[in-house]
């Protein structure tokens, strides 16, 4: 063989080698179709454990749209790079998963492959489900496939290039798709090792509390340092909350059960659904959760503690200290909200004192911004925390001085910047998200299983 | 003393600052067409129009209302001369005790101001702030289709402002 015929033979083996390589990366096999095994097919108790599953995975959540047919998909999920929109995962042999064996349903749990052998993408949060236990995912099967099934077909992505490139997403998971990144930590309780199981697999919590990077997977390096979703921020759950009295074990079990916490407020947003959810499974489950993500914010310095302390007395203490420099804020603050918010009486039907408000605090103030546009909403059938949006009757001026004012009057952090900006943002976002979410008053399933006082 | 502008015409008010609109529509200037249902904005009974938006005016503080134009049921129309929403609302009887219906047709009347050719799934979902004890509300939702098609050949924006009574 001369010199240039042996480099071609070796870039033709390259090229080789190399599609071989990418063709093992990227190729997944079809899963053979099974006939719909019916709703008969499955014990009633494994049903039962994958319904409260499936709550606390938050599955309906963007498996449902407002106002549409339970799991049955197609809500737009914004992402930095386009809409991906949920797919249905009723039972319906032709649109949703009648024809997924429990091997083909493990398999999307576990590394985000459809039952074609397809890639998926990781809006759907693989990178945590990859964690779910065999068994559970067995349970999940059982109760997905005893749903009603609904004839819904996929709606088309939007992203534009290379995104819509399903084989981007083999990359993606070369990168940052993880197996076994949970272990049970044998020094640690039980109680502990189950909510670290639920935290980091199926609940996911860190998809929204966990911020991304620029190809949109959470930084480990970051956990729980607090991220973004649906325009609102979730926020920071590790040493770095700005919630003015930090959280304990109980504090986040009342919080997650309930909805709210008289030293917190009131979950809302995003966050309002997975409450409402978790106010429907086995309070040990919710329990470990609190447990673990105890943990995640560990014990607070003697620093921080002195401020919750300062936060509570200053919440108990009717003194107003009204800054001057906002007369506008002040009295739009005095007319529209000092009623429950400054009225002493307790949650959920008087509104949480502002000096406990981790709105207020945070360095972002966009939720402030969405919930004094939206309000809170009655969950339906239960008595609840309620807040009448002021969309329809403030100017953005006005909310925007109200924002800084409230910052100015009820936290010790540096003024915003942009509110105005933010209003705006918020006024256009929250209309688009009414438009498309589901309704948080649709939750839970099962009212009757909530325990309320 | 503050001035508030309703249905087109000034009106002089002695209230505080946060003093809520309902009480002052219904106290000071005698329209009594908004209902106080619940005083927490959840039931929608106190409905009214302001810059062309519903408001629940329960809940919506004098201080907020500096320079906008407030329309009440009042302004649309009257009984003689009813505007297409009230003749709507008459003509498929869609009243039973009638409590929430001045809210209800407010708040109708801002959707088909915006949108004159609603869907059914856009006009429910409109409507839901407003809670209807009688049960009447398949005749409200035909009623506000009336509405929308009567306004088709009158002019819906002619009483968008309110009228000088």
């Amino acid at each position: 063989m001369t010199g240039p015929s042996r480099i071609v033979a070796s870039i033709v083996a390259i090229v080789l080698l190399g599609g071989a390589a990418a063709f093992a990366i990227v190729w997944r096999p079809a899963i053979a179709a099974v006939e719909p095994p019916g709703p008969l097919a499955f014990d009633a108790a494994l049903v039962k454990r994958g319904r409260d599953l499936a709550a606390i995975g938050n599955c309906n959540d963007c498996h449902t749209v407002r106002g549409g047919r339970n799991f049955a998909g197609g809500l737009p999920v914004p992402t930095p790079f386009g809409t991906i929109f949920s797919s249905n995962i009723t039972p319906d042999a032709e649109t949703g998963i009648g024809r997924w064996s429990e091997a083909a349903f493990r398999r999307a749990m576990r590394s985000g492959v459809n039952r074609e052998g397809q890639h998926l993408y990781p809006t759907f949060p693989y990178d945590h489900f990859t964690n779910v236990s065999d068994e559970d995912d067995r349970a999940l099967y059982a109760f997905l496939m005893t749903r009603q099934p609904v004839r819904a077909p996929a709606r088309e992505n939007q992203l534009s290039f290379p995104f819509n490139q399903r084989l981007a997403i083999a990359g993606w998971k070369l990168l940052f798709l993880r197996h076994d990144t949970y272990q049970p930590d044998p020094s640690q309780s039980a109680e502990w090792n189950r909510g670290a199981y639920l935290v980091e697999g199926l609940a996911h919590c860190g998809a929204c509390h966990t911020p991304r990077n620029a190809l949109g997977a959470e930084r480990n390096s970051a956990q729980f340092a607090g991220g973004d979703v649906d325009n609102w921020h979730a926020y920071a759950l590790n040493d770095q909350s700005h919630a003015p009295v930090p959280w304990d074990a109980d504090a986040l079990f009342a919080y997650l059960r309930e909805g709210w916490h008289p030293d917190h407020g009131t979950a809302r947003g995003p966050m309002a659904e997975v409450v409402s959810n978790l106010s429907s499974v086995p309070s040990s489950d919710v329990r470990a959760i609190a447990v673990y993500m105890a943990g995640v914010s560990g014990t607070p310095a003697p620093d921080r503690k002195r401020q919750g302390e300062a936060a509570l007395e200053q919440a108990r203490s009717s003194s107003v200290q009204a800054s001057q420099a906002n007369a506008a804020g002040a009295a739009i603050y005095a007319a529209a909200c000092a009623s429950c918010h400054a009225s002493g009486r307790p949650l959920p039907y008087g509104g949480v004192n502002l000096a406990l408000s981790t709105a207020i605090a945070s360095p972002d103030p966009r939720n402030l911004a969405n919930i004094v546009l939206s309000g809170v909403q009655a969950v339906e059938g239960e008595r609840s925390p309620i807040m009448p949006g002021f969309a329809a009757s403030m100017t953005d001026v006005q909310a925007s001085a109200l924002l800084s004012y409230l910052r100015a009057r009820f936290s010790n952090q540096p003024p915003w910047s942009g509110v105005e900006k933010t209003v705006q943002d918020a006024r256009r976002a929250q209309t688009a998200f009414l438009m498309t979410s589901p309704l948080p008053r649709n939750a839970p399933a099962d009212p009757q299983q909530r325990d309320k006082p | 003393m503050m001035t508030l502008k309703v249905n087109g015409r000034e009106h002089q008010v002695d209230a505080d600052p946060d003093t809520p609109l309902l009480y002052v529509l219904r106290e000071d200037i005698k329209l009594n067409a908004a209902k106080f249902g619940c005083g927490l904005g959840q039931c929608g009974a106190c409905t009214v129009i302001v810059d062309g938006k519903a408001v629940l005016s329960c809940v919506t503080p004098m201080i907020l209302l500096e320079g906008k134009q407030v329309t009440t049921l009042e302004g649309l129309g009257t009984a003689s001369e009813p505007a297409p929403i009230q003749r709507a609302f008459m003509e498929e009887q869609a009243a039973q005790c009638g409590y929430c219906i001045a809210g209800i047709m407010m708040r109708a009347q801002a959707l088909l101001q915006r949108n004159s050719r609603p869907t059914n799934e856009q006009i429910r979902s409109e409507l839901e702030p407003h809670l209807c004890r009688c049960g009447t509300h398949m005749r409200i939702l035909r009623a506000v289709r009336r509405a929308a098609r009567l306004m088709d050949t009158a002019d819906a924006s002619s009483t968008a402002e309110g009228r000088v009574r």
